[in-house]
């Protein structure tokens, strides 16, 4: 019998609704192999308390004959949903301790449709980053083995610093290592300027982050609460669309969640795509694009074409500027939404002399390199005198680029295929120590999706002449998943299902 | 667009993050880095555009009048770093 | 300058001065629960029970807009004669202190939900002005930090954290002490009748930043100080009569006034400043992302205007015009709803229509008299309207003479609560006499019982009087003191 971590997600549903295996059986398989990978660091609280008891909870259920859509299934959470009782840091160490007396409605929906806790996944600290570097809890290494390494060497690097393993991507970094490695069937994640989609493209998985509005926010460490939309990772478009459904839907708990009903997102995976349109922007062709990368966008627009899809060439004249403006917008909303981490009520508290002391002392040691980079210039562009030359502007460029896509779509187009990343997956502690903005542009072709508010999927599309996953992405319009889904799978079609690596690390 | 030290000090300030004399100059560097990466932005066309204000086109949704929410002292208290008779205890602030 | 206005001046070393004041009033809004969350609104309470997830700012909470807060904003903004706007946005008003979990306030500086709009306020020498409003808008409470609870620790109780406030911003178009305390008098009262605030400024209720500066008449306007939190209608006044000296004497020594914040301190009876020794504050106000525009259409805000009650303007002009009551005693009357309502259910009880203005003069006289003694408003005495009808028409009918009525009302509000005074007269036989006769026999004794006093009055006129004063004491009180006083003119021929 396959070790049942190698099944998919949507197998082994069936296999436990069948009753042909336990939701036991498959939640200690996942534990053996989280404690087998404890090494690459993709979780930082693991819970086999927990999931032993819902799985057992989940059994009975299934031999009675019920249980939800995600029945007796093992996933694993990003450390910035609050679980209830559980660790919940955003991977921060001004956080300290945290433990939520209340759970997020995502996490909440996932244990209603009956799905088992297996722990916390890393990430970057507050979800600011491309790489998983900046969590206070180390980088998390990629089960994907870096270009010419050795095993011998992999090991030795897993038990030292880790440097010149591979990043899984970030902020998601956890759950897309422990998703590619199969620590878990599936994991939450979040993305607010790429963070589902990047570290997707990076592991081999695939990853979608759904329109703004479509999942609650509520019980979600805010880090841009215009931006911040939740998603899950899985190894297969049809997993992804099924954990999609359980996460999303109305919360009249967040004034910005979208109340309308929820799509069966699985009956969209491999809808026929005949004679809808694809665009392909030309500003996502970037001077001195990875060639690479470039001769995969242009295949999977022959894989559409092939599946009877329609192509036409497209402009998305304010593409370059998203960045920028994404460097503006996020650091202000998150200079004011981590403005509560103050060492008043919760977490990390360090003395000081009088309540500012307190503030200025806890908060320096409470937040990491970037998140303290990202606050300050967050203020500053908020600040007298830069308000309206900054955000202000930032965030009618933001219409702009909104106005682009709405363009697009109203003339036709129902899905626009880009990159995912400019790049495959680089080595920990390669970029980002000189220059910041070098690990910015990362999400060049992701964030433009976050500042529109739209849907975008990252799935997985071939490998790179080193063997190291790549992955296009599919943009689409409001609240228009399923196509998306159906788009997505053509790919996966297409490619042919990734391979992911087999366990070096034991 | 550029920051002299003195203003990074300032901004370190209002974000109530303290910063040590000698991580001054790294900080500012990174800050520079980051605003003249956003500088291009000053040459795009914006007039007439509004700033965009909700990502989705929805009303905002409104509640009920009524206590749905409160006594909880347990949980707001719970993780405090230091708490007293259910209050929330800090270093006494001086009007 | 109109001599009214001159008055207002104040005499400094170099000339007069004028004072300008505008006053931003933060008025809780009358609310169940809570802006934003569903916590309770009500006083008191355990520290830190009446605040849920979202005030106390822990990861991952949301705001959601409380429905009833929008309706009393609205309706507060009709009672202002205002421009209510359709569409408003919130910001968020960021800066660190303990009392403020989130690390900001959310409120509304761009686009508030109510515009301008204007109050009418009665002076007391039965003048009026009109005092500009700039803007009301919504916004969420602090919590409390008690600061003396111990040497070295501040105490943080949330309770308050996330509580509704309109707050309400005056154009600068008041001019002394007394028309800030009649602005704030007549703003409470239009609040009260709304019901949007219960305006108690003891608890907090309701509390007015004062902004003062002042400008030797025609020059251009002066810098202004704003005074923080005052709490009592009397402080306002007093805060900005020592703050307009204050700053006369200053400018008048050379100097000149910085733009501070300050806070009224009522034992010194002075202000001071609040201005820390670092830069002033810098809010950074931004759109709030996790709160939509708030949109409502016309027919909203028709059926709150179907559903507000009558306003103190006019219900006053209602009752001058149908009770032919004085521009005076009509303001009493209007200044509180209940005492208003006391007084039409008197006036009118039983179907029948009585002196209007001798039901008005009993409840300002004598029965506002006893109810402020017991620091109670008319209405929450225990003397009923249908008791003082009965006293006025008693007195109507000549049954009781003003004198005896008075002594009634006082049986009835010491001794005999719920007796009508009706029942006192009979019970107590406390019926004026009216009979000619017998009052001409008192009168006639009187007369005969005193001759060398009817010489005097023949020469001192003022010595009738004395002669009615003998006579209402021989009848127990209860003659008739108009018959009493005429048969006696006519008798010693005065």
């Amino acid at each position: 019998m396959t070790n049942p971590t190698e099944l998919t997600l949507a197998e082994a549903r069936d296999a436990v609704k069948a009753r042909k295996l336990s939701s036991l059986e498959l939640t200690k398989a996942h534990l053996a192999a989280i404690e087998q990978g404890r090494v690459l660091n993709a979780y930082v609280t693991e819970t086999p308390e927990k999931a032993l008891t819902m799985a057992s909870a989940s059994d009975a259920r299934l031999a009675k004959g019920e249980g939800g859509p995600l029945e007796g299934l093992p996933i694993g959470v990003k450390d910035l949903y609050a679980t209830e009782g559980v660790h919940t840091q955003a991977c921060s160490h001004i956080l300290d301790k945290f433990k939520p007396a209340y759970e997020s409605t995502v996490t909440a929906q996932l244990w209603r449709d009956g799905a088992v806790m297996l722990g916390k996944l890393n990430m970057d600290e507050f979800a600011m980053g491309s790489s998983n570097e900046t969590s206070y809890y180390g980088p998390v290494a990629s089960p994907w083995l870096p270009p010419n390494w050795s095993v011998e060497k992999a090991r030795a690097a897993l038990k030292s610093d880790k440097r010149g393993l591979l990043v899984p991507g970030g902020s998601s970094g956890g759950s897309a290592s422990a998703v590619a490695a199969r620590l878990c069937l599936a994991a939450t994640a979040s993305d607010t300027g790429g963070s589902i989609r990047q570290p997707a493209a990076f592991t081999g998985t695939v990853g979608i982050k759904p329109t703004y509005g479509r999942c609650s926010r509520y019980g979600m460490v805010a880090f841009a609460s215009s931006l911040d939309q939740a998603g899950p990772l899985a190894r297969t478009v049809r997993d992804a669309a099924i954990m999609l459904r359980s996460m999303a839907g109305p919360d009249p708990k967040d004034s910005t969640c979208f109340d309308g009903p929820v799509p069966d997102y699985e009956a969209a995976v491999g809808r026929s795509v005949k004679g809808r349109v694809i665009g392909v922007p030309k500003e996502y062709r970037l001077d001195g694009m990875n060639p690479e990368i470039e001769k995969l966008w242009a295949e999977g627009v022959e894989w559409m074409r092939a599946a009877g899809a329609r192509i036409v060439d497209i402009s998305l004249p304010n593409t370059r500027h998203a960045l920028p403006a994404y460097y503006i917008v996020a650091p202000a909303e998150a200079s004011s939404n981590l403005a509560r981490y103050d060492g008043v009520r919760y977490g990390l508290r360090e003395p000081g002399k009088d309540i500012i002391d307190l503030y200025e002392k806890t908060r320096a040691a409470g937040f990491g390199a970037e998140v303290r980079r990202r606050v300050m210039i967050g203020t500053y562009v908020l600040s007298a005198g830069y308000y309206d030359a900054y955000y202000v502007r930032a965030q009618k460029i933001r219409t702009l680029i909104k106005r682009d896509f709405e363009r697009v779509f109203a003339d036709g187009v129902d899905a626009i295929l880009t990159p995912a990343t400019p790049s495959a997956a680089f080595g920990i502690g390669e970029k980002g120590s000189g220059d910041p903005v070098e690990m910015y542009l990362n999400d060049v072709f992701t964030v433009t999706v976050n500042m529109a508010g739209l849907p975008g999927i990252a799935t997985p599309a071939g490998l790179s002449a080193e063997g190291l996953p790549l992955g296009l992405q599919l943009i689409g319009r409001p609240f228009d998943e399923e196509t998306l889904f159906a788009f997505g799978e053509v790919i996966e079609q297409s490619a042919g299902r990734m391979t992911l690596p087999q366990p070096w690390w034991l | 667009m550029s920051v002299d030290q003195a203003t990074v000090r300032r901004i370190a300030r209002l974000a109530r993050i303290a910063v040590k004399d000698e991580e001054l100059p790294h900080l500012q560097g990174e800050i520079n880095a980051i605003l003249s990466f956003v500088e291009e932005l000053g040459a795009v066309d914006v007039s007439g555009v509004e700033p965009m204000t909700s990502v989705i086109p929805m009303k905002l949704p409104m509640r009920e009048d009524v206590v749905s929410d409160g006594a909880i002292e347990q949980k707001v208290l719970g993780n405090a770093p230091l708490a007293e008779d259910d209050f929330f205890l800090v270093p006494k602030v001086i009007e | 300058m109109a001599q009214s206005e001159t008055a207002r001046l104040i005499k400094g070393a170099t000339g007069d001065w004028e004072v300008i004041v505008g006053l931003e009033v933060h008025a809780q809004v009358t609310s169940r629960s809570k802006l934003f969350s569903g916590a309770s609104t009500e006083f008191g309470g355990a520290p830190n029970s009446h605040v849920s997830l979202v005030d106390a700012a822990m990861p991952g909470m949301l705001p959601v807009i409380n429905a009833e807060c929008i309706a009393q904003a609205v309706r507060t903004g009709l009672g202002l004669k205002a421009k209510i706007n359709h569409r408003s946005t919130f910001d968020r008003k960021n800066y660190f202190y303990p009392d403020l979990p989130q690390g900001y306030q959310i409120s509304q500086y761009k686009s508030p939900i109510v515009g301008e709009g204007e109050i009418l306020v009665d002076l007391s020498h039965d003048r009026s002005i009109k005092v500009g409003i700039e803007r009301l808008h919504l916004e969420q409470d602090a919590g409390k930090s008690l600061h003396d609870q111990s040497p070295n620790m501040s105490f943080v109780d949330l309770n308050r954290s996330g509580v509704a406030l309109m707050e309400i911003v005056s154009k600068p178009d008041m001019r002394s002490a007394d028309e800030a305390k009649a602005y704030v008098t007549k703003l409470r009262a239009i609040l009260r009748y709304i019901g949007s605030c219960d305006g108690d400024m003891e608890k907090g209720n309701l509390r007015a930043d004062v902004n003062v500066s002042v400008r030797k008449p025609g020059a251009r306007l002066g810098t202004r100080c704003e005074i923080k939190n005052v709490n009592s209608i009397r402080f306002i006044g007093q805060a900005i009569e020592t703050e307009a000296r204050r700053q006369i004497a200053i400018i008048e020594d050379g100097g000149s006034i910085e733009q501070e914040t300050r806070l009224f301190d009522p034992s010194r009876g002075e202000t001071r400043s609040l201005r820390s020794k670092e830069e002033a504050h810098d809010y950074r106000y931004f759109p709030d992302p996790d709160l939509l525009p708030l949109e409502f259409d016309e027919a909203f805000v028709a059926s709150l205007a179907a559903h507000l009650p009558e306003l103190p303007d006019a219900k006053k002009a209602r009752f001058m015009a149908d009770y032919g009551l004085s521009s005076y005693d009509a303001g009493v009357l209007v200044a509180e709803r209940e005492t208003a309502d006391y007084f039409e259910a008197a006036a009118a009880y039983g179907g029948v229509k009585r002196d209007a203005k001798a039901v008005a003069n009993w409840i300002m006289g004598d029965l506002a008299a006893f109810a402020n003694s017991q620091s109670f408003s008319v209405a929450e005495t225990h003397v009923k309207p249908a008791q003082i009808a009965d006293l006025v028409d008693l007195i109507e009918a000549k049954v009781i003479s003003g004198k005896i009525a008075k002594d009634v009302l006082a049986i009835v509000i010491a001794e005999e609560k719920d007796a009508m005074p009706s029942a006192i007269v009979e019970k107590r036989s406390l019926k004026q006499v009216t009979d000619t006769g017998a009052i001409e026999a008192a009168v006639d004794a009187i007369i005969a019982a005193n001759p060398d006093k009817v010489a005097q009055a023949k020469a001192k006129p003022t010595m009738l009087g004395w002669f009615v004063g003998q006579v209402m004491k021989s009848t127990g009180g209860k003659a008739n003191p108009q018959a009493v006083n005429d048969m006696l003119k006519r008798k010693l021929d005065v």
